[in-house]
């Protein structure tokens, strides 16, 4: 069974790095969860994103956060990312699979899947 | 929306949004029935606004007019032969709730789904707010109170990676006993 002791572990072995991170992440991955975003499928990207980032030891510099309704409600799921000195990409119809891939290809490789983005499927 | 776990994310965002410092989330199972209850302590809303909020043309977004987020949920739980309440105060004990009642029996009923998940959204984009998630049947509870993760972790953020998967096992196993 899950305890609260295991919380007090997991707190001691943050704290260090916790402070050390503040203020690192230069790569921000923004999910759109409005009602549009939800209902076409944002939860399972979203988590998708944290848990990839995660495994993938991307967390020191790639900070996956949401929003509400970006306004272009029938291309979503729709995931931003905002990186320092560069232009903003937008990925649209998003799946927990695309997900996978943008973290490999585009966070982890630093290529940009044109394919999924808005300018692609206009 | 495919479960009804998506209309609880949906609903507890605009607590989030009303600056709820504290939102409960409550699914109760009884007999043919399914109620859940989103209560919050966020800034609440004057009565014209809680009249009107069901209405698929009534909004609070600017970047379109339709707002779909209570009229869906009305809309699922009417469908089973349910319904929704919203009650909301401004001032003093601010805040909203919204319940809305299944018959789980019905043709028509959406299942509840990933409520995991929807807890694991909800504390990974505001940790630094609130949440009590309870789930009643039976005899059974599953409970998650993020004030008493929050004592044990200080300043150690709720949504830390390891932090986010414990609160996702602890959900897990509780749900394995109440099965």
């Amino acid at each position: 069974m899950k305890s609260l002791a295991e919380l007090q572990a997991i707190k001691d072995r943050m704290k260090d790095k916790v402070v050390l991170r503040e203020g690192t992440n230069s790569v921000r991955v923004v999910v759109g969860m409005a009602t549009c975003g939800i209902a076409a499928g944002a939860r399972p990207v979203l988590n998708t994103f944290v848990e990839e980032v995660n495994n993938k030891g991307l967390a020191e510099t790639v900070a996956v956060s949401q929003t509400g309704c970006i306004g272009i409600c029938q291309f979503e799921p729709v995931v931003e990312i905002f990186e320092a000195g560069k232009e903003k990409v937008t990925y649209v119809k998003m799946t927990s699979e695309k997900a996978k891939e943008v973290v490999e290809k585009h966070l982890k490789g630093g290529k940009v899947i044109q394919e999924y983005t808005i300018a692609a499927n206009q | 929306m495919k479960e009804l776990s998506l209309n609880i994310l949906d609903i507890a965002e605009n607590s989030v949004k009303a600056k709820a410092t504290l939102t409960e989330i409550i699914v109760e199972e009884k007999d043919n029935t399914l109620t859940f209850t989103i209560i919050d302590d966020g800034t609440g809303m004057p009565k014209e606004i809680v009249e009107s909020v069901t209405d698929p043309f009534y909004t609070t977004r600017t970047t379109r007019k339709v707002g779909l987020g209570l009229p869906l949920l009305k809309m699922a739980a009417e469908q089973t032969g349910g319904k929704i309440f919203i009650t909301s105060q401004q001032g003093d004990n601010h805040g909203t709730t919204v319940s809305a009642l299944f018959y789980k029996d019905h043709i028509d009923f959406t299942p509840l789904g990933d409520v995991i998940s929807t807890m694991i959204t909800l504390i990974q984009g505001h940790p630094e707010t609130d949440f009590l998630f309870k789930h009643i049947k039976g005899k059974g509870e599953v409970k998650l109170d993020t004030r008493e993760i929050r004592q044990v972790l200080g300043d150690v953020p709720l949504n830390e990676y390891e932090v986010i998967k414990w609160i996702s096992e602890y959900l897990r196993e509780q749900y394995e006993i109440f099965k």
